[in-house]
């Protein structure tokens, strides 16, 4: 029996990522703002990267007075892995290409998690309804950071730092069926560490997908 | 146009391209066969390397601080089957609490 989800299981699935989400979006509208971004800029950028780590590294970058070259370089390295998640969830994605091009742009390292099924497949509701509540929340929680400001403090203060790693390891647990899953998590932390003092960010976690090549089949 | 809205147009427009294309290139299409065993473990290395970067990453170097705390107890929680709100809870106080005594 083949069980289908709705658009609504990925929007009540999603729920606890959001409100870290929308905290950490807070947190890059108060630092963009201090960054010189002004309160607009941050609010277009989070409604149009959608991917938090690469925001937070180009507003760094710019922040301590890089180059533009060196701010979206980073950027574009730490989305890198889009690149292969997206080809990933490409099959399960059908219809006319600007559906497809919408429905892509609401991949991101939680909606993705919380949309594989149990047999490497996708759900691609699950990841519309997830991705549109992880939206919502990135773009508002950004736009509170940026027009509030400095009058919310920071919510990195209360431990926020701690709670992505937490939910990326409540994403990663379901996945560890079997010895080959595990293996992949396992070397795929091993090599990204191992890659971050050398490589700029976002290379280790690359280098790390390419782990995945050893379930190619003969 | 100024350097910041230079940014935002620029990662924004790499980074729609970036996640616009397998969908659009590819999509609908079922992957060839061999590669299917490569997708099923693209979510667990990607994740594994995420939980390892963001507990132990700071810049371009490595650092033990009150951020293992804080991920060893949602651990933890998630173990005894704790509900994600829950254990996304006890990781930010463990860490906040940690923070404040040590």
């Amino acid at each position: 029996m083949i069980e289908t989800k709705s658009y609504r299981d990925g929007a009540r699935a999603v729920g606890p990522f959001a409100i870290a989400v929308a905290g950490f979006g807070i947190s890059f509208g108060v630092l963009a703002r201090a960054a010189g971004f002004g309160w607009l800029a941050p609010i277009v950028m989070s409604a149009t990267t959608f991917a938090g780590s690469a925001q937070f590294a180009a507003v760094s970058v710019i922040g301590d007075g890089g180059t533009v070259a060196a701010a979206v370089t980073a950027a574009l390295l730490l989305n890198a892995r889009y690149g292969p998640i997206g080809v990933s969830v490409a099959p399960y994605l059908t219809g006319p290409a600007w559906w497809r091009f919408l429905r892509a742009q609401l991949v991101v390292d939680e909606s993705w998690a919380l949309a594989a099924q149990d047999d490497g497949r996708f759900d691609p509701r699950v990841l519309v309804g997830s991705g549109l509540v992880l939206y919502c929340g990135w773009v508002g929680g950004t736009a509170i950071g940026s027009i509030g400001g400095e009058a919310l403090g920071d919510p990195a203060t209360i431990g926020l730092d701690a709670a992505f790693p937490a939910l990326f390891l409540a994403l990663l647990v379901p996945q560890l069926k079997g010895r080959r899953r595990l293996q992949a998590a396992v070397l795929g932390a091993a090599i990204a560490l191992a890659l971050t003092p050398f490589a700029p960010a976002g290379v280790p976690i690359i280098a790390a997908a390419v782990v995945c090549l050893m379930g190619l089949r003969k | 146009m100024s350097a910041t809205w230079l940014v935002v147009a620029l990662v924004g427009a790499g980074t729609i391209a970036i996640k616009a294309a397998g969908p659009v290139l590819l999509g609908g299409r079922p992957l060839p066969e061999r590669f299917t065993g490569v997708v099923e473990l693209l979510a667990p290395a990607v994740l594994g390397a995420l939980v390892a970067v963001q507990t132990f990453g700071a810049g371009q170097s490595l650092v033990v601080d009150e951020r293992l705390i804080g991920v060893a107890a949602a651990g933890i929680a998630l173990w005894r089957k704790a509900p994600l709100l829950v254990v996304v809870i006890i990781a930010a106080a463990a860490t906040a609490i940690s923070r404040a005594i040590l």
